[in-house]
């Protein structure tokens, strides 16, 4: 491998940006290819479905096998609210491997004690996420205070900045307000179609651990099956 | 794992970057229960200090003695282990996959 290359593999990765190395088993002849050009390769097929499995492996092609090292960020998990749900949730997530940050600035909420073992931030989101590595396709984010001004700057991000997945809990009048509030503050009826709300797969949850396996059932559905299309 | 990997390749680059002939090995294949998956990282220099793993410890050494002549001649090469072997089974890891792991040159 050129150290070129391997130095561009690395640089993408520091930023958090996913790449694939494709050589050639025969001959060892490389070239990286960013996320950004997938779509427009002669393999984007594979490498699109490969970008979303994170998975590393073969595939034959006519100039012969290629082995495709596949690079994705590690998925992060943001929980907006310190709350019955993210107690349940951030343990949850953790061991699926998601890394799981919880941003309350209500300082009864955000309590070391109610949260061990969990990188906890007690900070308005705005402020909690200047800190943290700037968002993105492979971080999720779940709004579950139920205040409108604790959930919505952090929704509001988690849209622009294109996160895989971006939920909000609420009831569907909750939503429906919601909707009217991001309206108003520019965002497009494609991007708000985005959120999924009411949140969670649909499997009956009623305690807050139930709740928590349901959110996370749907952060997983979206980092393996791909983005949600915006309801029609 | 996937910061492990990371950690790799990046010793790979800053030590490649100081000079040192440096090869790079990748599980590219298996078969059976083999104990690293495909993507796997092994980084080798040309004193034979070595970061991350290619199976559970018993291959390593083929791995590293090869790379001796990766960095020597440039030329990547696949290598396939039945782990099941007798070489495995005196180290105690019989677990029965085979891998097959791509070598090549930092260059």
């Amino acid at each position: 491998m050129k150290l070129d290359l391997l130095r561009r593999l690395n640089l993408e990765r520091a930023a958090r940006r996913a790449a694939i190395l494709v050589t050639a088993v025969e001959g060892g002849e490389q070239r990286l290819v960013r996320e950004d050009e997938a779509a427009g390769d002669p393999l984007s097929d594979e490498l699109l479905a490969r970008l979303r499995s994170g998975r590393s492996g073969l595939v034959e092609t006519e100039a012969g096998a290629q082995f495709l090292t596949v690079q994705v960020p590690p998925p992060r998990l943001i929980l907006i609210g310190a709350v019955h749900i993210s107690q349940g949730l951030a343990p949850m997530a953790a061991a699926v491997g998601l890394d799981v940050t919880v941003i309350d600035p209500r300082t009864a909420f955000a309590t070391p004690e109610r949260f061990p073992d969990v990188p906890l931030i007690a900070l308005w989101p705005d402020e909690a996420l200047a800190g943290l590595p700037p968002l993105d396709r492979y971080t999720a984010v779940a709004a579950l205070t139920h205040d409108p001004k604790i959930d919505d700057p952090a929704l509001v991000a988690a849209l622009r900045a294109e996160c895989f997945y971006v939920g909000a809990l609420g009831s569907r009048k909750t939503h429906a307000r919601r909707v009217e509030r991001l309206t108003a503050a520019g965002l497009s009826p494609e991007a708000i179609g985005r959120i999924r709300a009411p949140i969670g797969l649909d499997i009956g949850a009623v305690s807050p651990p139930e709740i928590a396996v349901s959110v996370l059932a749907e952060v997983v559905a979206a980092l393996r099956q791909g983005p949600r299309r915006a309801p029609a | 794992m996937l910061t492990t990997e990371t950690d790799i390749l990046s010793a790979a680059e800053s030590w490649r970057g100081a000079g040192r002939g440096v090869a790079l090995a990748t599980v590219i294949e298996t078969w059976g229960s083999a104990p690293r998956p495909v993507g796997s990282h092994l980084v080798v220099d040309e004193e034979g200090n070595f970061l991350g793993s290619v199976s559970g410890g018993c291959v390593e050494g083929a791995v590293i003695t090869e790379a001796a002549d990766v960095i020597e001649d440039g030329r990547p090469r696949v290598l396939e282990f039945g782990i099941a072997d007798e070489t495995a089974w005196r180290v105690g890891l019989s677990c029965g996959g085979r891998i097959r792991v791509l070598l090549e040159r930092v260059e």
